[in-house]
């Protein structure tokens, strides 16, 4: 069942050099209980797509067309007062940092009552309750002790437990979680990662994951989708997506992560840099960095769905090894 | 393989001294003490000329000190850090200038590290001019030269550090750091801010430039997967200590120590299919007040009552191979593990 469907989402910012489309024309739906992975380097628009979805863009930038249709009701369409509405009672978002997230100056207990009551009539004594087990639920120990901290006295992955537990308060139907464990060390990025799997699970939570990293999505996500400059350059089963990438991008990404097997070998790289939101180039903006590339990409490819549940936004997708390869 | 760098027995403590206030109170016969950390206590290295010696370890583990020191940017508490059979604290005068220019250090943070006044030519050119390497009238050219290799176009001399981009911004801080032409290059996390595309150019420019003028690195990491396919050998800390090394290959392939265990199996992988994740419980304990005995035993699966009163010393466990860990002790323990 559908929970969220976004339809030719753009949100652009409007700055003194130009108009940055940031996002443009972005589309993906969702049923519950699925995670998302939405991959993306820096300055690809995953990030602008996960603000956009929770009305959190800033001027100069806004959402200048498309849909977000979540649970059948238009979210650009119902404006901000239909956003606090839902904004962390059926949608919560996680941020990276969680030190920007949690207030320095006020105890966790403070905090999270207050996003009960924010939405909810009941009494200060059943909040603080309702705080305690959603601590309880991320693996915090002796919750009642720490509902009693600031977040200076957690560590940086207590830090982002706790900005879980708040996410998990109203117990959302949909979680955005921008790059939650980039800042993390590794046997901690586990633990929460192992912690969000067990969750999604147990409640049938849906979630988009918004990271820079492919490894970690590959086995958490159902479906991913790989976005490019502001827009979606493919999208597909996660599996899928990774054994047999379509585009020359995710390819290329797929290939530059240094993995046990090619060990002191050259790395396979994409040539050139992310290019400029304010100076994209004509056409299939990955064009310049494409080994594929030809007169054809100076127009801008669609995106076509290449094989069943799979689509990619190329004129030359990597269709050819996959039929040697059903040949053979 | 001949060390050019040997790391013996190295130590370093930050110590908070006490303020008047505590002071006075120790006087009257209060028990505070001074707040000392470990950040690195008691690590012994030896680094083959032309090698690559990967440290990884997570936040707090004092790996970036070590490379500090090992930079000469501080300097140990206790140990002696020799390159070249030459300990480097009682240089003095043109052979401790020598042995500085020869380590050189590239940073995390390109934009933290490169003055953002200056332009490139000057941040690049600079030290080379002032130490003589290269006569003025050649500096440019010299500078051109290096920045070539570095893959900059060296039409971009002219312009200051935020015209580029983060991955161009981390090759300006390499060829700062191979201007004056060092044999060793300590690089502390100096990929870790930047794209995954950008990244892999930067881990192939490091070993294009290894082989072109047989340098030797310390490559200081959090990401075990980097670590591994750039090093030769593997040292791993945590907490302050050194608790696994050795080749590359042979530490990923069979861990030793039940920590480096840990670390290998949580690299992030390409999974086609969902993957259970299971992590090692617990935090990373302060080191400002540490576990007794073997750092890691509030946090290893395998610990023992030993464990913790004991600290492990690290001992080869096979030819080449060195870890710090009770387990080896006991036979057929460890290879159960």
């Amino acid at each position: 069942m559908t929970l969220l469907q976004v339809e030719d989402l753009a949100t652009h910012f409007f700055t003194r050099d130009g108009v940055a489309k940031a996002v443009d024309g972005v589309s993906f739906s969702l049923d519950r209980g699925e995670i998302l992975g939405l991959v993306g380097e820096s300055g690809s628009g995953k990030s602008v797509t996960g603000f956009s979805l929770l009305g959190l863009v800033d001027p100069p930038g806004r959402i200048v067309s498309g849909k977000i249709v979540f649970d059948g009701e238009d979210l650009v369409k119902g404006g901000e007062p239909m956003m606090r509405t839902l904004r962390g009672k059926r949608i919560a978002m996680i941020f990276q940092d969680p030190m920007m997230t949690l207030n320095p100056v006020l105890r966790i207990d403070t905090q999270m009552v207050e996003t009960v009551l924010a939405h909810e009539r009941i009494s200060r004594k059943s909040a603080l309750e309702r705080c305690r087990e959603a601590l309880a639920r991320v693996g915090i120990a002796s919750p009642d002790e720490r509902l009693k901290s600031y977040p200076h006295q957690f560590s940086g992955g207590m830090r982002q437990r706790v900005a879980i537990a708040i996410a998990l308060l109203h117990e959302p139907d949909l979680i955005i979680a921008d790059e939650p464990t980039t800042a993390l060390d590794v046997t901690i990025q586990a633990q929460i990662l192992s912690e969000v799997q067990k969750l999604c699970a147990d409640t049938g939570l849906a979630m988009i994951w918004i990271t820079h990293d492919l490894a970690v999505v590959s086995g958490l996500a159902d479906q991913l989708a790989v976005m490019y400059a502001g827009k979606i350059i493919e999208t597909g089963e996660t599996g899928r997506v990774i054994e047999a990438p379509l585009h020359p991008y995710t390819k290329g990404l797929i290939a530059s992560v240094p993995q046990g097997q090619k060990h002191g070998a050259l790395l396979a790289q994409i040539p050139g840099t992310t290019p400029s939101l304010l100076n994209l180039p004509e056409g299939c903006s990955f064009r310049p960095r494409c080994p594929r590339a030809d007169a054809a990409c100076q127009e801008e490819p669609p995106l076509g769905a290449l094989l069943p549940g799979r689509a990619a936004r190329c004129f030359h997708p990597h269709l050819d090894e996959r039929r040697e390869a059903l040949a053979s | 393989m001949t060390p050019i760098l040997e790391i013996d027995a190295v130590s370093k403590r930050f110590v908070k001294e006490l303020d008047v206030a505590e002071r006075t109170a120790r006087f009257l016969g209060s028990k505070i003490e001074p707040l000392a950390i470990h950040a690195v206590d008691g690590v012994s290295l030896s680094i083959g000329r032309g090698e690559v010696l990967g440290l990884v370890g997570e936040s707090g583990c004092g790996k970036s000190t070590l490379g500090r020191m090992v930079a000469g940017l501080t300097t140990p508490s206790e140990g002696h850090i020799r390159f070249r059979d030459a300990d480097v604290a009682s240089l003095t005068g043109a052979a401790a200038r020598e042995a500085a220019l020869k380590i050189q250090m590239v940073f995390q943070d390109p934009m933290s590290s490169l003055n953002p006044r200056l332009r490139v030519d000057e941040i690049v050119g600079e030290a080379p001019r002032v130490h003589g390497i290269v006569p003025r009238k050649e500096t440019a050219a010299y500078v051109d030269d290096i920045l070539s290799r570095c893959g900059l176009d060296p039409s971009v001399r002219r312009r200051y550090p935020h015209q580029f981009s983060g991955g161009q911004r981390a090759r300006i801080g390499i060829a700062r750091a191979l201007a004056v032409k060092p044999d060793f290059i300590v690089c502390d996390e100096s990929v870790a801010a930047l794209d995954v595309s950008i990244q892999a150019q930067v881990l192939n420019l490091f070993m294009r430039l290894r082989e072109e003028l047989n340098l030797t690195y310390l490559f200081i990491s959090h990401d075990l997967g980097v670590v591994e396919h750039i090093s030769d050998r593997i040292a791993v800390m945590y907490l302050g200590r050194l608790v696994e090394l050795g080749t590359a290959e042979d530490l990923m392939a069979r861990p030793n120590h039940p920590y480096t265990q840990a670390l290998v199996a949580e690299i992030p992988t390409f999974e086609t299919k969902k993957k259970q994740y299971s992590a090692i419980k617990g935090e990373i304990p302060s080191p400002m007040n540490p576990p007794p005995g073997c750092h890691f035993h509030p946090r290893c699966p395998h610990a023992h009552p030993r464990c913790k009163a004991e600290r492990p010393t690290l001992r080869e466990v096979a030819p080449g191979r060195f870890s710090a860990c009770h387990l080896n002790d006991e036979g057929a323990a460890s290879t159960a593990a």
